[in-house]
């Protein structure tokens, strides 16, 4: 027994490290990424005074006079122009006329000579519970504006949720754009993958280790060089379509660069080893003497490939076509350098909020769909793959 | 039979489509023009020289050797140790541990990314080598594990009871038993390692300043904005390396095999 627990705790001492490790530096920094999503303390942070008496109020009756005084307070000490100028827009998107009463509020506050009483005398509309409620709403340090806007959705002066307008409606273009090209490489993928592997696993000697290396081969090749690779053969004087100009099957260089078409097939190309390998590694579990046994029976080859080999292979397709698509929604680099304006996936939009314009709280939300996304395929990746018997 | 030609058709295509744009460029690396494109007017090293000597290049260089061995070293002692902590069948969470010990290869760089700046800016280790050397370790160490745990596998337990049974203390069943013969995992696992950070681009732009520009981060900002042929150069270099590698853990993972 206490060599046992001796053991136990010397695995535990091995383990401490990259559990601590990781959870400091992998799962932390994804933690803060979603509470930058949800959080906005920006309104928190100029009206402190005003944080600390709104919570005893009751939501329903007139302002209070302390509840008057300590906004007063807050907004004669604030400073900062630009930060008062997002509080004033966050306000007056949740209750319309904020924006003309708070300059009528700062312009008579900031009149030294005849101080106001109190803000109700500056503007009846201060005695009304429900300019202090957007106030007391906009308070509080969580949101979910940043991942309803990520999703195209926003609250109105009701609070109900809504669709935002059509001029403000990008994100969801990107995440439809998103998925549609990464079905599109996963189906290109499958399509020449599934067969690739059936012929390797059909062969065998240096043939079959022909196939693996070409496939582990740019596998193992660093994305970059890939990437650069594609760059190089696809534009207007590169070799692809040198090519086709010397044999002749074109007069003008095809636009294969900087477009859908590109990020298509250079990402088919990046993502191909990742449908081959599964697919492989479930096909050589088949017994050989399967489709022999079904052509025996009088089966066509198209019959017993349909009744025999495909159902049996059908899991490493779909571990395959996991594989692949989670990949190809995270993807940023190959997009980043072969694609346009037109092809940038979810990755790139993150990048842009987070080091363009430094918007955290866009970043964060775009991440957090991203993340679930990515989170909720793997799982289902996970268990297609964990009782798969011959796989280790 | 046609079945046959079109099966040699495809599979010859297929090969050709995954190769050879990787040998297309090789050439290139050896150019003497200042665009990319063939025909090649002459052949010269021109490009491999401005590697070596262009300030910008050589900085990359450098820093990718520095942060690639700060990660490898890192990697590999806590990969190895944690994959010798999950041999033992009696631990807690053992499943969910090494679940996430392998996450971190399946999360989104982008994701990551965000996270790790908003995070490392609050312990001031932005624009900082070890704030790089971070990152890195983070998204290796799934490489070393798999490739850890996968030797450790390997290894019949009975040969370590047996050393155990002749009086040889934990440390020395360890050092003398069990450490051998995983060594040619922990070898690969390390090679992975170091060639992860030498690949990676998207956390490397979200954490390094301009101080630490790595060798992909200079190649991926030069395909975008100044297209050279020494991209073609530097890819040269990296398809080499790869081989090289390829070689590393071939041999190691045979040698694996051998001692089975």
């Amino acid at each position: 027994m206490s060599a046992g627990s001796s053991r136990t705790g010397r695995s535990l001492i091995l383990l401490a490290p990259l559990l601590i490790f990781l959870i400091g530096f992998f799962v932390w920094p994804l933690f803060s990424m979603m509470s930058q999503a949800v959080s906005d303390p920006a309104v928190l942070r100029l009206l402190p005074r005003s944080a600390q008496v709104l919570p005893d109020w009751d939501r329903k009756s007139p302002p209070t006079m302390p509840m008057q005084a300590a906004l007063m307070e807050d907004l004669k000490a604030v400073d900062d122009d630009q930060a008062l100028g997002d509080m004033v827009r966050r306000l007056n998107s949740a209750r319309s006329g904020f924006r003309t009463l708070m300059s009528k509020t700062t312009s008579a506050l900031n009149d030294v000579e005849n101080p106001p009483a109190d803000l109700v005398s500056i503007d009846k509309r201060w005695e009304r519970p429900e300019f202090w409620l957007a106030i007391a709403d906009a308070l509080s340090p969580l949101t979910d504006r940043n991942l309803l806007a990520a999703v195209d959705l926003g609250r109105n002066a009701a609070g109900d949720i809504e669709h935002l307008p059509a001029d403000q409606s990008v994100n969801r273009v990107i995440l439809v754009r998103t998925f549609w090209i990464a079905a599109l490489v996963t189906f290109f993928c499958a399509c020449i993958g599934f067969p690739y592997a059936i012929i390797a696993a059909s062969l065998d000697g240096w043939k079959r280790d022909l196939m693996l290396g070409a496939v582990l081969l740019p596998l193992w090749t660093s994305l970059l060089v890939r990437t650069a690779a594609w760059f190089i053969l696809l534009q207007e004087q590169g070799l692809i379509n040198d090519l086709l100009r010397a044999i002749g099957l074109i007069n003008a260089p095809l636009p294969l660069i900087f477009n859908r078409t590109g990020v298509i097939i250079a990402m088919t190309h990046v993502l191909l080893p990742f449908m081959v390998l599964p697919i492989y590694s479930v096909l050589i579990t088949i017994p050989k003497n399967l489709m022999p046994a079904a052509a025996s029976l009088g089966a066509p080859p198209w019959r017993a490939f349909l009744r025999v080999l495909l159902p049996l292979s059908l899991r490493g397709v779909a571990s395959g076509s996991l594989l692949v698509f989670i990949s190809a929604i995270g993807y940023y680099i190959t997009p980043a350098l072969i694609g346009g304006p037109g092809d940038q996936m979810i990755s790139s939009i993150i990048a842009f909020y987070a080091t363009g314009s430094a918007n955290w709280g866009m970043a964060g939300a775009l991440g957090v769909v991203l993340l679930v996304a990515t989170l909720l395929l793997y799982s289902v990746y996970a268990r297609l793959s964990s009782d798969e018997p011959g796989r280790r | 039979m046609p079945m046959k030609l079109a099966k040699v058709t495809f599979a010859t295509l297929t090969i050709l489509f995954l190769v050879a744009p990787l040998i297309a460029i090789l050439p290139l690396a050896f150019t003497s023009s200042v665009i990319l494109t063939y025909p090649i007017p002459s052949w010269s090293l021109r490009w491999f020289e401005e590697l070596f000597t262009a300030d910008a290049w050589r900085r990359a260089i450098i820093n990718s050797l520095i942060i690639g061995t700060g990660t490898t070293l890192l990697a590999t002692v806590l990969g190895t140790a944690a994959s010798l902590g999950l041999r033992n069948r009696l631990i807690f969470f053992r499943g969910s541990m090494r679940t996430l010990f392998l996450l971190p290869m399946v999360v989104p760089a982008v994701v990551l990314g965000v996270g790790m700046q908003v995070l490392l800016a609050g312990f001031g280790l932005t624009n900082s080598y070890a704030g790089v050397i971070i990152a890195h370790t983070v998204v290796a160490v799934p490489f070393v594990i798999v490739s850890v745990t996968g030797a450790l596998a390997g290894i019949d337990e009975r040969v370590e009871l047996a050393a155990q049974s002749l009086g040889a203390a934990p440390i020395t069943v360890f050092r003398r038993v069990t450490l051998p013969l995983a060594m040619p995992g922990v070898l690969s696992g390390a090679v992975l390692a170091f060639a992860t950070s030498l690949d990676e681009v998207v956390l490397t732009l979200f954490v390094a300043g301009p101080n630490q520009r790595t060798l992909a981060r200079q190649m991926f900002s030069s395909i975008r904005e100044n297209i050279s042929p020494a991209i073609a150069a530097a890819a040269f270099l990296f398809i080499a390396a790869t081989v090289l590698i390829g070689l590393v853990v071939v041999l190691s993972r045979s040698m694996l095999a051998k001692r089975r």
